[in-house]
C-alpha cells in the first residue's frame, strides 16, 4: 500500500472512531438519564461496609458477599462500553496507519498529536475499568470530551501525512512528546472527575434527601459519590504530575540541543509550567486543611484549562517555536 | 506589666469586647510573619502568583527572545507600549515583581523544608511508636484464634515484617505481647528529595545565566569564525560575563549542505542541514572535523555550536570605470520567504568616477516568468537555477556621514538608478555610461550560528533528574503502620490480632495486613473475592 492509502485508511478510521463514540455517547446519556450511576455507587459502598463490619467483628474468614444483582437498566451502560472498546481498538488503528504513513511516529503536527492523545486517553481508560469499576461512570464526560477533541482535530487541525521539518527529526520527538500525551491524557480524566465532583458535593450538601431542584441536582443526583470521584482525581492528577514534570524536563534537554537553551520562556515552555505550577498547587491544596474539597477540585480544573490553552491556545494565539503544529 | 495587663482584660470584659490576643513584640511579630511565609497558605497562594506572573511573557513580545517585535509594539501602541515597557512586561522573566514571587516562594519553601529535613536526619533511627491499645479501631483489622503460642505467632510476624522491609519496634522488657511495626519512610525522604531538588535548580539556572553568554553570527561558506566578541554579530553575555570566559576556538565552514523536499504535499518543506566544519580548540591545537545538524550540535569546550539557519549569499566582482577590481565577495542575503527569495545590497564605495549601489533580489531557482506585481519570486528553495535581480544605483552612498547604515538598505537619496538587469551564474552586466560592470560569479550558502555557553546546565539537569525521582518516591510510597498483638485467652488458645494504618488514606493496606495474617501459624486461608 502507498503511503497516500495509508493515510486515507487512517482517515477513515478516524471518521468511523467518531460515529461509534456518538453511538457511545448516546448509550451513557442514557444511563445517566436513568440514574445507574449513584446506584451503583450506593451497591459498592454498602458492599465495602460489609466487609469491613465483618472484619471489624473478628470473624476467623473474610467471607465474601454475593454478588449484587444488577439493575435491569444496567444495560445502557454496557452498550456504552463496549461500543466505547470499539472506538479505542479503531483510534488505535488509526495512529498506527497514520504512523505507518508518514514513517516516524504520528505526533510531528497538532492533528496527529490530537488523535493520538484521544487514543491515550481511550486507552488508559478502558484498560481501568476491569480494575475500577467505578470509573465507568465517567463514562459520558470521557466520551463527550474525546468526541470534542476528535471534532477539533478533524474540523480545524488536520494535516495531512508528511515528512517532518529537521527540528523535529530526534529521538527526543518520541520521548518528550510520548510522555507529554500520556501526562495530559491522564491530568484530563483526574480534572473531569473534578468537574462531576463538584456537582456531587453540591448535591450531597444540600441533602440528597430534598428534592432535586435545577440541572445541577440533576446531575449531581446521578453521579457517584463525591468520594469516590475525589480519590479518582487526586490519584490520576498524582501519578501524572512526576511524568509531566518529566516531559517539560526531556523537552528543556531536547532544547538545549535543538535551539542552543533549555528553557527561554517560549510560549509553550511557559503554559506549561504554569500547568506544571497549578497542578502542583492541587497537590499541595489537597493536604492543606480549608482546600480540600471544592477548593482543591476547583484549582483541578484551572489545571486542566491552562493545559488545553498550552495545547490549543499557544499554537493558535502565539508566534513560538513549536510555531510547527500545522495551525 | 501585668497588672496593666490583667486592668485592660478586665476593662475589655468590662465592655463585653472579645478579649484581645497578647501583643506580640518584635521577635515575635517576626517569628509569626516567618510562620505566616512558611505556611503551605502561603505557598499555595504564591504559587498561584508564579503561575499568573509567568502569563504575559507569552501575551507580550520579550526582549530577550525577539527585540525586534517588541520595537515593532511599542511603534504600534506608543502610550500602552511605554507603561506595559515601565512594568517590565517585555522583559517578565527578568522583571523584579517576577523575582520577588519566585524569591519569596524559594524563602517558604526554605523555611518550610530545612526544618523538616532536620527532622528527618533527628528521627533517622526512630522507633515505630507502641502498639496502642485498641486495635479495633484501626481502618484494616483482622483477627482470628490459634493454638500457637504467643512466642511462635510473634516470632513468625517478625520475620514476616523484616521479610517486607518494615522497621521493627525492638522488644521491651517484660513479657511480650505485642510487635509494632513501620515502613514507607522514603515517602518522606522523597518529598524533601524534590523539593530541596528545586532550589538547587533554581541555583543552576542562575548560575548559567550569570557566567554563561549567547551569540550568533552569519558565516558564509568556506569562512571561518573565531570565538572573540569582535566576531559576534549579535552577542548576550550574563552579568558576571568576562571575555576570559570565551573559549579560545575556532572553525572554518568547509560545507553547507540544505535539502528540501521535492515533492508530496509539504514539497519545498525544509528535509535536512548540515553544515561540515573544521574547528580548533585552541589555536595551536590539532584542527578536527565535525558535521553540524540540527538537533546535533558541536560541543567545544564547555560551548556549544548551533546551526540555526540557513540562507543565500550570491558572489560578486564589480569592476569600476577604470576597470579596477573594487569589490570582490560574497554577500549574505536574507531569506523573504519559504523558497528563499532573498535580499541583499551591495555597496561599492571605492569605485571610479561615481560610487556604485545594487539592490540584489536572489532566486536559488528562477521563475520562467517574472510577476510584474511581486517582483522576482524563486519556485524552490533548493540552488537549482539561480538567479539575481540586479537594480544599479550611482551617486553618493552616503557612508561617510557617521550615521551607522543599514547594511541590508541602499540610502539612495543621493543616488540616481542606472538600471536594471538580471543575471544567470557567470554572467556579466557592463553598465551604461563607463561607470564599469558586475558578474555575478555564483550563489554560496551561509550558515545561521548560535554559540552559546551555559556552565549551570548540568547542575539544572541534575536536580532536575533527581526532582523526578523524588516526587514519584513520594506519591508512591505510603508511610504506614502494622500491628499484631497475641492476647491469651486462659484455655490454652490466643486470639491474634493484625491492624493496619497508613498515614493517607490507602487502597493497598487490606492486601498488606492480609499478607502479614497468612503467614501467621494458624491463620485462616483467606477466601479469594471474586467480585
Amino acid at each position: 500500500m502507498s503511503s497516500e492509502s495509508w493515510a486515507h485508511l487512517s482517515n477513515a478510521l478516524v471518521y468511523s472512531t467518531i460515529i461509534v463514540l456518538s453511538v457511545a455517547l448516546v448509550a451513557f446519556a442514557a444511563d445517566f438519564a436513568l440514574g445507574t450511576g449513584r446506584r451503583r455507587a450506593d451497591q459498592r459502598k454498602q458492599r465495602t461496609v460489609t466487609q469491613a463490619s465483618e472484619g471489624a467483628s473478628g470473624d476467623t474468614a473474610v467471607t465474601t458477599a454475593a454478588p449484587p444483582e444488577l439493575p435491569a437498566d444496567e444495560r445502557w451502560a454496557r452498550v456504552g462500553v463496549s461500543l466505547s472498546t470499539l472506538a479505542t481498538v479503531m483510534i488505535v488503528c488509526a495512529v498506527v496507519t497514520r504512523g505507518i504513513s508518514a514513517q516516524r511516529p504520528p505526533w510531528g503536527n497538532m492533528y496527529e498529536f490530537t488523535v493520538t492523545a484521544v487514543a491515550t486517553l481511550m486507552v488508559i481508560w478502558v484498560a481501568m475499568l476491569p480494575r475500577r469499576p467505578e470509573w465507568r461512570d465517567l463514562g459520558l464526560i470521557v466520551v463527550l470530551f474525546n468526541l470534542l477533541l476528535l471534532g477539533v482535530a478533524v474540523l480545524v487541525l488536520y494535516t495531512e501525512s508528511a515528512e517532518l521539518v529537521p527540528a523535529l527529526k530526534s529521538y527526543w520527538l518520541w520521548i518528550h512528546v510520548t510522555s507529554a500525551i500520556i501526562a495530559s491524557s491522564i491530568f484530563t480524566v483526574g480534572s473531569l472527575s473534578s468537574v462531576l465532583y463538584l456537582f456531587a458535593e453540591r448535591y450531597e450538601r444540600r441533602g440528597s434527601a430534598s428534592s432535586p431542584r435545577g440541572v445541577r441536582d440533576a446531575i449531581g443526583a446521578r453521579l457517584p459519590s463525591s468520594k469516590q470521584l475525589d480519590t479518582v482525581a487526586y490519584k490520576t492528577i498524582a501519578f501524572a504530575f512526576p511524568l509531566w514534570f518529566f516531559a517539560v524536563v526531556a523537552g528543556a534537554v531536547w532544547a538545549e540541543d535543538a535551539w542552543g537553551r533549555y528553557w527561554g520562556w517560549d510560549p509553550k515552555e511557559t503554559w506549561s509550567f504554569v500547568t506544571l505550577v497549578i497542578y502542583a498547587a492541587y497537590l499541595h491544596a489537597r493536604a492543606t486543611a480549608g482546600w480540600r474539597g471544592r477548593p482543591a477540585a476547583i484549582i483541578a480544573i484551572v489545571g486542566l484549562a491552562a493545559f488545553l490553552f498550552s495545547y490549543f491556545g499557544v499554537n493558535i494565539f502565539f508566534v513560538g517555536f513549536h510555531s510547527y503544529g500545522g495551525v | 506589666m501585668p497588672a496593666d495587663a490583667i486592668n485592660a482584660l478586665a476593662d475589655q470584659q468590662a465592655d463585653g469586647a472579645p478579649p484581645r490576643q497578647p501583643a506580640l513584640g518584635f521577635t515575635g511579630g517576626l517569628r509569626w510573619l516567618w510562620r505566616q511565609l512558611t505556611s503551605m497558605r502561603t505557598a499555595l497562594i504564591l504559587l498561584f502568583l508564579l503561575a499568573l506572573a509567568a502569563v504575559p511573557g507569552s501575551v507580550f513580545p520579550q526582549r530577550g527572545a525577539s527585540p525586534l517585535r517588541v520595537g515593532e509594539y511599542i511603534q504600534d501602541h506608543p502610550t500602552a507600549g511605554l507603561w506595559l515597557d515601565r512594568l517590565g512586561m517585555f522583559d517578565v522573566y527578568a522583571a523584579p515583581w517576577f523575582a520577588a514571587i519566585y524569591l519569596l516562594l524559594m524563602v517558604s519553601l526554605t523555611g518550610c523544608i530545612l526544618p523538616r529535613c532536620f527532622h528527618y536526619a533527628r528521627n533517622l533511627r526512630s522507633v515505630p511508636p507502641a502498639t496502642p491499645r485498641n486495635l479495633g479501631r484501626m481502618p484494616e483489622h483482622r483477627s482470628f484464634t490459634t493454638s500457637a503460642s504467643t512466642a511462635e505467632v510473634l516470632g513468625a510476624a517478625g520475620t514476616a515484617l523484616r521479610g517486607a522491609r518494615f522497621r521493627l519496634r525492638p522488644s521491651e522488657s517484660g513479657a511480650q505481647d505485642s510487635m509494632a511495626a513501620e515502613k514507607g519512610y522514603l515517602h518522606e525522604l522523597g518529598n524533601l528529595v524534590f523539593h530541596v531538588s528545586l532550589l538547587v535548580l533554581l541555583v543552576g539556572v542562575a548560575w548559567g545565566s550569570w557566567f554563561g553568554y549567547r551569540g550568533t553570527v552569519v558565516v558564509v561558506e568556506g569562512e571561518g569564525f573565531a570565538n572573540t566578541l569582535t566576531q559576534y554579530d549579535d552577542f548576550t553575555p550574563g552579568r558576571g560575563f568576562s571575555t576570559s570566559l570565551l573559549a579560545p576556538f575556532s572553525f572554518t565552514l568547509d560545507s553547507f549542505d540544505a535539502t528540501f523536499l521535492a515533492e508530496g504535499p509539504r514539497r519545498g518543506q525544509p528535509d535536512g542541514f548540515t553544515a561540515d566544519v573544521t574547528y580548533r580548540e585552541t589555536p595551536d591545537s590539532e584542527p578536527k572535523t565535525q558535521r553540524i545538524e540540527v538537533n546535533k550540535p558541536l560541543a567545544v569546550d564547555g560551548a556549544k555550536v548551533f546551526l540555526l539557519g540557513s540562507g543565500y549569499a550570491p558572489v560578486f566582482t564589480v569592476r569600476d570605470g577604470a576597470g579596477d577590481v573594487v569589490y570582490s565577495g560574497a554577500i549574505a542575503a536574507l531569506p523573504q520567504d519559504p523558497s528563499f527569495t532573498s535580499n541583499t545590497v551591495v555597496k561599492v564605495p571605492d569605485a571610479q568616477p561615481e560610487q556604485l549601489g545594487f539592490n540584489v533580489t536572489v532566486t536559488p531557482t528562477a521563475p520562467d516568468q517574472v510577476d510584474p506585481a511581486t517582483g522576482p519570486r524563486s519556485v524552490f528553495p533548493e540552488m537549482n537555477d539561480p538567479r539575481v535581480y540586479l537594480g544599479a544605483w550611482a551617486g553618493d552612498l552616503g557612508l561617510d556621514g557617521g550615521v551607522p547604515q543599514n547594511v541590508y538598505q541602499l540610502d539612495t537619496s543621493a543616488m540616481e538608478q542606472v538600471g536594471r538587469k538580471d543575471l544567470a551564474v557567470g554572467e556579466t552586466w557592463k553598465l551604461p555610461d563607463g561607470r564599469g560592470s558586475i558578474t555575478f560569479d555564483g550563489l554560496s550558502q551561509f550558515a545561521n550560528i548560535q554559540v552559546a555557553h551555559d556552565p549551570g546546565r548540568w547542575l539544572a539537569l541534575l536536580a532536575a533528574v533527581a526532582a523526578i525521582v523524588g516526587i514519584s518516591m513520594s506519591l508512591v510510597v505510603r508511610r504506614r503502620r502494622v500491628w499484631v498483638r497475641v492476647t491469651p485467652d486462659g484455655e490454652g488458645r490466643t486470639l491474634v490480632e493484625v491492624a493496619g494504618l497508613a498515614q493517607t488514606e490507602w487502597a493497598m493496606l487490606g492486601d498488606e495486613v492480609d499478607a502479614v495474617l497468612a503467614t501467621l501459624p494458624g491463620a485462616p486461608v483467606a477466601e479469594k473475592e471474586h467480585a
